[in-house]
């Protein structure tokens, strides 16, 4: 199969679907490639590159589209584009199917595939396919480099000859991808981070990343988002009052806001009010991730940088990834290049469109003349269920008090029952009538020796244990003393048995000290 | 026996012997107690020689020197790996030289029972007091040896015991030998160099558990039997059962409780030396089979509580049917190649090994010392996590680790390190499986639930190598496998790593 890659005709769109480095994967398939004349110029891959990789490059669009099998792009194809695909062709590409119902249906009328990036399903096989996930990365790592840009200050505190320099604080309202890639950036940078998120259990990955999470005092049973495929889900009014309150007492605070907020399918939820942009430093900077959906501000302006009248700068881009190139150009072109491999199993350069394959299907929105969007809910489900965590609870110091006397009194009470029944024991022994007093004699050397052993044995290191069993095997042989003790005797039989046990005995003597004395020199310090 | 210079002696041998083991505590002064356990044998043994009562002491030395000999080639010549074997193999060995010396005990009472009668007395008739032998005449008392002297003064109550203990030294030692050797067998697998061969899986003669309990039952007949005069035919037959215990109970042990097994064996080699020390009147015996004997038990306990699982049913083999539905696993395993993990580990600042006995069986540990030594000289902090039950043996992985010549300070115990493994940024898994299988924690229905287990998926990205995609011993699945931060180095752990090896830089 022939794959090629036409120059984006969006304008400003600098990423490119195809990379001389995923060219050569793709070769590996069996497939070949051809690419339209100065498409990766702006994503910095020269035609000299990929002809080095073995691309065909072609002048015009046109003979792109005429040549490919399949074609795979960045952007939604406009009209002009639409015109070119043909029947039998695949492309691959972001479709936008939710709000592209013309471009569903002239795509399936003409009989061509059409697989749609932002629909490969949220399951952890799909993981390197998945083009929003690596956008969104992109995407939020760069909103805190434009915040920086925009922003008159270190990230980082210091202390200079000079005086003090406080560190940038910095709010991250949404903990996905996005938003975690902005968290990592902006801890790196070294602000001091703090992020929200609505779904509780997101927590502990804003923690691992660095930053604080706000926690609201709310007591709602949150939606497990695992049931909505990883996303967050509209959160009720009164959750929304307590998130708003919260930020009202954070606005005056932070020096830079970066807003990620979207919910599938729906406007951007509004969560920086314009008050809050009131209450804001001069200087301070909010970058609204979510301006393509309506701003999680609604001071934003689409794809623009407005300076509110308090001296607030809003960035409203959202052509985050394309600013970024070159990066967003590898990631998405290797998205593209897992989503040819899993749709060539054998690698054999020919395509096999197995809609049973769960992440196939969810993605292909146009096959065989049908529109196949909405796809069935996936097989998998997206993320396992989050079990409810219970917290383990603060003790407070009179409750550990009480835990610590009720393990000393189990600890006395244990302790006292074993002397109990050891005790007795022994003195059971003792009350046997007739028990002559040599054996008692006997006996008590051998129950000290047994409770001498225990208290010896407990204190050795567990990395000692085999030197233990060899030595303790060493010892063991000390029964050569009854034998040596028979050698003697008058009795051939006996004579024999116990010369056997003496060489026996000796074998173990000497190879139980030797190999312990050979393996704890071994154990060297660093 | 009665000779005040050797109860001196055997003083300082049972201190001495005390402070060898008590020295194992820690690595440098372990150095030192071992040669405390040298002196005190070699006190004991020339106490014992100069002692009165021994004869033919030209004899001994020589016999002595030969098993020296004998033990100094196989101490020098065994291979780390296999002292799971070696520790077996000379269990075997202190079980049947208590049988031996068991037997003497019992030829003696009827020798010297023999001797009374020609001389128209009974053995253990007791004088006027009720307590005190009548004894033998005064030129018979002397002509014999020190062993007959010492039974011939017993009262018949005396007697009885002394029986009692022998009858209890030579089937304890009985059941060591055998269950020694099978050890043994299944440790050795393939290289065992028994002229018979045995399955290394959990094997049982049709009756199971009930033959064990019917064999210990008619032990127990037997013994009442032979105090009440059976003769040494019964005492025969005793030890003859107590040999198929031993060979059955553990012949229905599986290869991975073996650590369980061996150090249950160390035990019991510990009690039967105590009950020929109680036959012979020898308190070092005594003291020192105690000692060997509360050691192994200790050990047995420690490892069966790292297994969570009950002694019981160790030893009785096989591990209980799952309580209910498990959970399912779900993802995929995804396997990575050499570069990639060298790749990760030339990134990571610190990286957690946790070995198992597949590095054991692939002889890896040198390529992983190589391969800590590298990592180190980068400055990256760099451990080992060794999980009681790693291994064949009680602090098998330490051993091999030592020799591999890996500091033990950078060997750390699962209690030690389990709670860094959430700020670690590499974890390799080697050889092991069940020991880090976070099922035991997060399925109640896992068949090893409650297991303690090395909590190594929480480390930032764990890479397992593995020979292919089967399950552990236990026969369970490992969700860990199917993690997202989990990745498949496929391969044998040597080959594997020698792979990596050049990569690391």
């Amino acid at each position: 199969m022939k794959i090629g890659a036409p120059k984006e005709t969006f304008p400003g769109e600098n990423r490119v679907a195809m990379t001389p480095e995923s060219a050569v994967q793709l070769q590996k398939l069996g497939h070949d490639c051809v690419i339209e004349t100065k498409a990766g110029a702006a994503a910095g891959f020269s035609d000299a590159d990929y002809k080095d990789a073995g691309v065909e490059v072609v002048k015009t669009a046109a003979a792109l589209w005429k040549a490919a099998d399949i074609v795979v792009k960045v952007r939604q194809p406009d009209d002009a584009e639409m015109k070119k695909l043909r029947a039998a062709q695949t492309l691959i590409s972001f479709f936008n199917p939710a709000a592209n119902e013309k471009g569903l249906n002239e795509a399936a009328k003409k009989g061509a595939t059409v697989i749609a990036m932002e629909m490969v399903p949220r399951i952890s096989r799909a993981q390197k396919m998945d083009a929003l996930s690596s956008m969104a990365n992109i995407a939020g790592y760069r909103a805190v480099i434009e915040a920086s840009n925009n922003f008159g200050r270190f990230f980082t505190g210091q202390v200079t000859a000079a005086g003090k320099v406080p560190p940038a604080k910095v709010l991250v309202v949404g903990a996905g991808v996005a938003g975690l890639a902005a968290i990592g950036t902006s801890t790196s940078l070294g602000a001091i981070t703090y992020a929200f998120d609505v779904r509780p259990e997101v927590a502990e990955q804003v923690e691992s990343m660095g930053a604080e999470f706000v926690f609201l005092d709310f007591e709602e049973e949150q939606q497990d988002g695992a049931a909505t495929g990883g996303y967050a889900a509209v959160s009720s009014p009164e959750f929304r009052e307590a998130q708003l309150a919260k930020f009202r007492e954070l606005a005056p605070e932070v020096d830079v806001v970066i807003t990620t907020a979207l919910i599938p399918n729906r406007e951007a939820p509004e969560l920086w009010t314009e008050d809050m942009v009131k209450a804001m430093k001069p200087g301070s900077v909010i970058v609204d991730l979510a301006a393509e959906k309506g701003g999680n501000c609604k001071l934003t302006v689409m794809d623009e940088k407005i300076v509110t009248d308090n001296g607030v700068t809003i960035i409203g881009y959202t052509d985050f990834p394309s600013r970024m190139g070159t990066q967003a150009s590898t990631l998405y072109a290797n998205n593209i290049r897992h989503m040819i491999f899993d749709l060539t199993p054998e690698k054999d350069g020919k395509v096999n469109h197995d809609m049973e394959d769960d992440v196939i299907r969810g993605a292909t929105v146009t096959h065989q003349k049908k529109v196949t969007w909405p796809p069935p809910p996936p097989k998998v489900a997206a993320i396992a269920a989050q079990p409810a965590k219970e917290k383990p609870k603060e003790l407070t110091p009179e409750e550990k008090r009480a835990a610590e006397t009720a393990a000393f009194q189990k600890e006395t009470k244990t302790q006292v029952t074993l002397l109990a029944v050891g005790a007795a024991l022994v003195l059971g022994v003792g009350m046997i009538p007739g028990m002559p007093a040599s054996f008692m004699q006997h006996f008590i050397v051998f129950v000290l020796s047994v409770f001498i052993g225990f208290q010896v044995i407990w204190n050795v290191a567990h990395s000692l244990h085999t030197p233990l069993m060899a030595v303790t095997n060493a010892i063991s042989s000390i029964i050569i003393l009854g034998a040596l003790i028979q050698i003697g005797s008058t009795s051939v039989l006996i004579s024999i048995l116990a010369a056997l046990g003496i060489f026996m005995a000796a074998v173990n003597i000497f190879g139980g000290f030797l190999v312990t004395r050979r393996m704890l020199a071994m154990f060297q310090k660093s | 026996m009665e000779n005040a210079f050797t109860i001196a002696a055997y003083v300082v041998e049972a201190i001495l012997f005390i402070l060898s083991l008590g020295g194992l505590s820690g690595q440098e002064s372990a150095k030192r107690a071992v040669w405390y356990g040298i002196a005190g044998m070699g006190l004991a043994v020339l106490a014992t020689l100069i002692g009165p009562g021994s004869g033919l002491w030209l004899l001994s030395l020589i016999l002595i020197a030969g098993g020296g000999l004998v033990g100094y080639q196989l101490a020098t010549k065994v291979e780390m790996t296999q002292m799971p074997e070696l520790v077996a193999i000379m269990h075997s060995l202190v079980g049947l030289a208590a049988v031996f010396v068991g037997f003497n005990a019992d030829l003696m009472i009827n020798y010297i029972s023999g001797v009374y009668s020609d001389a128209g007395q009974v053995l253990g008739v007791v004088g006027a007091d009720g307590v005190k032998a009548v004894g033998l005449p005064k030129e018979l008392y002397d002509g014999l040896s020190s062993f007959g002297q010492l039974i011939a003064k017993k009262s018949s109550v005396e007697i009885g015991i002394l029986r009692v203990e022998l009858v209890l030294g030579i089937w304890i030692g009985a059941v060591t030998f055998t269950g020694s050797v099978i050890a043994y067998a299944k440790l050795a697998g393939n290289s065992s160099k028994l002229p018979f061969e045995i399955d290394t899986s959990a094997k049982k003669l049709p009756g199971g558990h009930f033959l064990n309990a019917g064999a210990a039952g008619l032990s127990v007949l037997l013994a009442i039997l032979y105090l009440s005069n059976g003769g040494t035919f019964t005492l025969v037959l005793l030890t003859l059962l107590g040999l198929f215990i031993g060979y059955h109970l553990i012949m229905g042990i599986g290869g991975a409780d073996m650590p369980v097994v061996v150090s249950m064996l160390n035990s019991y080699s510990g009690w039967a030396a105590a009950a020929i020390g109680f036959s012979l009147g020898n308190d070092l015996l005594i003291v020192v089979g105690a000692l060997v004997g509360s050691s192994g038990a200790i050990l047995s306990y420690i490892m069966c509580k790292a297994m969570n699982r009950s002694f019981v049913s160790v030893i009785l083999g096989g591990f209980g049917g799952p309580a209910g539905e498990q959970m399912a696993v779900e993802g995929e395993q995804v396997a990575i190649d050499a570069d990639g993990v060298a790749t990760a580990l030339n990134e990571a600042d610190s990286v957690i090994i946790i070995p198992g006995y597949g590095m054991a069986v692939a002889q890896a540990q040198t390529a992983v010392a190589e391969l800590v030594r590298k990592l180190r000289a980068q400055g990256k902090n760099v451990r080992f996590a060794i999980h009681p039950v790693a291994g064949r043996l009680p602090g098998h992985m330490n051993v091999l680790l030592a020799e591999a010549k890996v500091p033990y300070d950078i060997v750390m115990e699962m209690d030690e390190i389990n709670e860094d493994f959430p700020d670690t940024d590499v974890a390799i898994v080697i050889g092991s499986n069940d020991i880090v299988n976070p099922a035991a924690q997060d399925d109640p229905n896992s068949p090893i639930a409650g297991m303690p287990v090395l909590e190594c998926w929480k480390a930032k990205q764990v890479f397992v190598s593995k020979r292919g995609q089967g399950t552990g011993y236990s026969g369970i699945e490992n969700p860990l496998f199917f993690k997202d931060n989990t990745r498949m180095f496929y391969g044998d752990a040597k080959a594997s790593l020698d792979a990596l090896l050049p990569k690391i830089d």
